[in-house]
């Protein structure tokens, strides 16, 4: 495929888009699938038959569009119009008002700051294209970074734009891609892999899902210009089996790749190869670290290696491997296309671009949200999420999942970037937002995550197999009011052991959740020890 | 040097087994092929059985013990057969503030069933999930692979009796 | 081979030693008897890092690492012991004996234990945390072998000895987490393995009683290790 190809395919696909009057997107993201949004678009798809519409109106499945809460949700096209929670009852009456005046039943305001204060980047054709054709993802100018680095640009002024752009990765612990990259360009070695980490594991989180369902190709392409990069030929996305819809879109997007030349052999014509497979995760949250991630991609169990050698040394088949997940790929089209000034200009000074949260818990609007670097947590909870329902108060926010931490209400006016997360006893991570309310009591949430880490720890060191159990059993003491100040005081000596001591980042993060809630509520834990305890001296 | 081995048969003629080849053959009979190959397995059998791991290590010319460990160490893999019906409970994060472990708490008490577990009659089947990515709907539940959700505690329990009564 | 080998300098506990290409600190500190201790870690067989007791810190860092899996770098200053190491060397020791059910007076490799030892050296006098008590039935299918997993640390040596040496690779982990468990073959008893060729190599790689010959009383299994230098050394030289 060529440049001229390219936009000869986008103007027959502008052009097949025009005929239309009307537009009628029905999200097909799981969230809404799961609500039965397939049967409402079937529904559409037969009353614009029966009413011999097929020429003027066309119906179609597209990606997530970000407000779940009120699925399933249907967007008119090029109107604008957003409706929520739709059935197959209601779609006579949103045909009918077509050209007139909105159905306004069930009409989302979308002058609302859930809309404005977003800026989606990554997000950006979510809820727009329809993620099992290639023609609309090209369309909207896909795969125009693919031709652009292969034709006018060498691996190194790949990487080089990528280093521009002071892109992070997006899998939690912030590493600076452009410098990734080059490590792997660098290292010695014929064959390199590249792995694309689609292994989600944090409970309470579906962003990666959501980009892989709503846009699959951005993360193909994302992939295609990194293994030109560093010179890789061969490659894997690494996606949880619990995610069926994400594996056949992406399955659907290959083929649909290669037979355009995008993938395969002599993609654009040009003498470079790149292949791309699937390796299904089987649950398993620790494959998201990279080494353990490498021994599951090789049929093995998936147990983590110590580090040196990292893998941009010594990876899959002991070659030089690029490991990066969903979301950083998603962002290196826009990289390439519009260059790293572009995305650099978003942003704080360390942390640069959007990043895509899931925003859930107690929260009026549970979604899927993009928003840009160095946002407060105040501006998200309260203008984005519309606050907290039911009259409660907010207590804390809870990010990076099972390795991150609680930051109280007190530090709603910190802002979000890798820094001040980490400054708060916290991560970014893969970008779970989980909004706690005065109901929750944060000894049950520390416990609840010692329980999700216990029965994830891979059980190979002694720290995090061990460490975790009795991390979450003392926890039980507290919970029953059977602790004394004696456990308090093993308890924090037990997380540093854990945290310092553990082989991978699983079990050197696993304690994060008790030291947080220790450091910002205290109190809890002392309010939960014996009655006899709770005054006095603190054992020494 | 390579071994002249003839490929050893599948433990029975059912028509499944071929679906099962068709991977090992995908991936070249390659030792690295053991996670997909029990995928397979699991999706065409719905469980994976002891002469279902034989087969795999005798194919794929991987050490038993190592297709036993491989097998047992993901959760995506069960190995004894679910019950008819599968009820099960997502305990994610965001579930989780909103009342999935007091839904887990009560089918323990109300079934006398574990995460896991199959009630004697092979009826039924409690399962967790880690999270359904549902978590716009929180807490969520999957009723034989249909999630409900959106839903308070005590509404949730209500829909997991009608269920059960209905046809257990 | 290269001729002109590249030899790096550095020091463990202020001792100036040096390293060829790829050495780990623990093999350096081993060549210059200086001692870290680990249950793991045993020379012949590959090394995993996963016990952590040989964990030390490179000054100038806050940062631990196991001496087993890092390559030796010039100009490291290591320093094997300190309040801290030592703290969490215990600590690590405790869990062991919290997890499972370890009794000293009624085993078979009582005297002869490296998990004992390494308890008695890094004095370890008591266990802090509550014992988890698991039960665990004694295999004693194989004619001459036994495995009693209340006694076993999961280091792995039996897995790596079986599958590095012996070629086997009878033994593998099954479960994960709290979970692990070391198995034969699909978890079948050690008796009706079709793998194990009863070399008895596991049985004496093992720190502890978990596996012992059968017919021996407390405190008789010692252990003979003499057989991993000269087989490794067999197997280097066939390359």
């Amino acid at each position: 495929m060529t440049n001229d190809e390219l936009l000869a395919l986008t103007e027959q696909e502008r052009a097949e888009e025009e005929k239309y009057s009307h537009r009628i997107h029905i999200c097909t993201g799981t969230g809404c699938v799961s609500s039965h949004s397939e049967k409402i678009l079937e529904t559409f798809q037969a009353e614009i038959k029966a009413r011999g519409l097929e020429e003027k109106v066309k119906a179609r499945q597209v990606g997530c569009m970000g407000l779940c809460a009120a699925g399933p949700i249907v967007s008119i096209q090029p109107d604008g119009l957003l409706y929520r929670e739709m059935t197959p009852e209601l779609v006579p009456a949103i045909m009918d008002s077509l050209g007139g005046e909105p159905f306004k039943d069930q009409l989302i305001d979308t002058n609302i700051p859930f809309f404005y204060r977003q800026e989606k980047n990554t997000l950006e054709n979510a809820g727009l294209i329809d993620p099992e054709r290639i023609e609309e993802y090209i369309a909207v100018g896909g795969y125009a970074a693919v031709v652009k680095a292969l034709s006018e640009m060498t691996p190194a002024e790949v990487i080089q734009e990528v280093h521009t752009s002071g892109m992070r990765g997006r899998g939690g612990a912030g590493f600076k891609t452009g410098l990734k990259w080059s490590l792997v360009a660098k290292a010695a070695g014929d064959q390199k892999y590249l792995i694309c980490n689609a292994d989600e594991g944090d409970p309470g989180a579906f962003m990666d899902r959501s980009i892989l369902e709503s846009d699959p190709h951005r993360v193909l392409e994302g992939m295609v210009v990194a293994a030109y990069a560093v010179g890789a030929s061969q490659g894997y996305i690494y996606v949880r089996a619990e995610y069926p819809l994400a594996i056949k879109r992406l399955k659907i997007a290959i083929k649909q790749a290669e037979k355009l030349g995008l993938l395969g052999q002599n993609i654009c014509n040009t003498p470079f190869n790149f292949k791309i497979d699937l390796r299904l995760g089987a649950g398993a949250f620790v494959c998201g670290e990279e080494t353990a991630l490498m021994s599951s991609v090789s049929g093995n169990r998936g147990t983590p290696n110590p580090r040196p050698p990292f893998p941009a040394q010594s990876g899959i088949n002991n070659c030089p491997t690029l490991i990066n997940n969903v979301e950083t790929f998603a962002n290196i089209p826009g990289i390439i296309t519009d260059g790293g000034k572009w995305f650099a200009r978003i942003g704080t000074e360390t942390s640069k671009g959007t990043k895509v949260f899931a925003l859930t818990g107690k929260i009026k609007n549970t979604g899927l949200i993009e928003v840009p670097m160095g946002i407060t947590l105040r501006e998200i909870i309260y203008d984005i999420g519309g606050g907290i329902p039911d009259g409660h108060n907010l207590k804390a926010v809870q990010t990076g999942g099972p390795s991150g931490g609680c930051i109280p209400a007190e530090y709603l006016d910190a802002t979000v970037d890798y820094e001040s997360l980490k400054q708060l006893g916290s991560m970014m991570g893969s970008g779970g937002m989980i909004v706690i309310d005065d109901t929750s009591n944060m000894v049950d949430m520390a416990r609840f995550f010692m329980k999700f880490s216990m029965e994830e720890s891979c059980g190979k060191c002694i720290p995090c197999r061990v460490g975790t159990t009795m991390l979450y059993n003392l926890l039980g003491k507290f919970q029953a009011g059977q602790a004394t100040r004696w456990d308090l005081k093993r308890l924090e000596e037990l997380c540093d052991l854990v945290k310092n001591t553990s082989l991978c980042g699983l079990g050197q993060a696993a304690p994060n959740p008790i030291i947080s809630t220790l450091r910002f509520f205290r109190q809890e834990y002392l309010d939960k020890l014996i009655d006899s305890e709770k005054t006095g001296e603190t054992v020494e | 040097m390579a071994l002249n081995q003839k490929r050893i048969a599948p433990p029975s003629d059912d028509r499944r087994w071929k679906l099962v080849d068709a991977t090992m053959r995908r991936y070249g009979y390659s030792s690295q092929a053991v996670i997909e190959t029990l995928h397979t397995i699991q999706e065409v059998f719905g469980n994976i059985s002891a002469e279902s791991l034989a087969y795999v290590s005798g194919s794929l010319n991987v050490p038993p013990s190592k297709v036993y460990g491989v097998a047992t160490f993901y959760n995506h893999f069960n190995m004894a057969p679910l019950g008819e019906h599968v009820l099960s409970v997502c305990t994610g994060t965001a579930c989780y503030v909103k009342g999935s472990g007091q839904v887990v708490d009560w089918i323990k008490e109300e079934y006398g069933l574990e995460p896991g577990q199959t009630t004697p009659d092979n009826k039924l089947s409690f399962m967790v999930a880690r999270c359904v990515g549902a978590c716009g709907l929180a807490p969520v539940i999957m009723l034989d692979g249909e999630v409900v959700g959106r839903l308070s505690v005590d509404e949730m329990k209500k829909r997991i009796k009608e269920w059960i009564s209905y046809d257990k | 081979m290269n001729s002109n080998p590249v030899v790096r300098s550095f020091t463990i506990d202020g001792i100036q030693v040096s390293a060829a290409e790829g050495e780990t600190i623990l093999e350096v500190a081993r060549q210059n008897d200086i001692e870290i201790p680990t249950l793991c870690n045993l020379e012949g067989i590959s090394s995993t890092g996963q016990c952590r007791l040989c964990m030390v810190e490179v000054k100038g860092t806050n940062r631990l690492i196991p001496s087993c899996a890092t390559v030796a770098e010039e100009g490291m200053e290591i320093v094997t012991s300190n309040e801290r190491i030592d703290k969490y060397r215990r600590m690590i020791v405790e869990l062991l004996f919290a997890e499972r059910n370890h009794i000293c007076a009624v085993c078979v490799a009582n005297g002869h234990c490296d998990l004992q030892a390494m308890a008695q050296k890094l004095g370890v006098t008591h266990i802090e945390f509550d014992y988890l008590h698991p039960s665990f039935q004694v295999d004693a299918s194989h004619p001459k072998y036994e495995v009693d997993h209340n006694r076993c640390i999961l280091c792995g040596r039996c897995v790596r000895v079986c599958d590095e040496i012996e070629g086997a690779h009878t033994r593998d982990f099954r479960n994960r987490g709290i979970n692990t468990l070391v198995i034969t073959d699909f978890a079948t008893p050690w008796g009706e393995s079709q793998t194990c060729t009863s070399c008895g190599k596991c049985v004496h790689v093992c720190p502890t009683g978990a596996l012992a010959e059968k017919g021996k009383s407390v405190a008789e299994m010692q252990k003979r290790r003499q057989f991993l230098p000269y087989l490794v050394m067999r197997r280097e030289g066939a390359k």
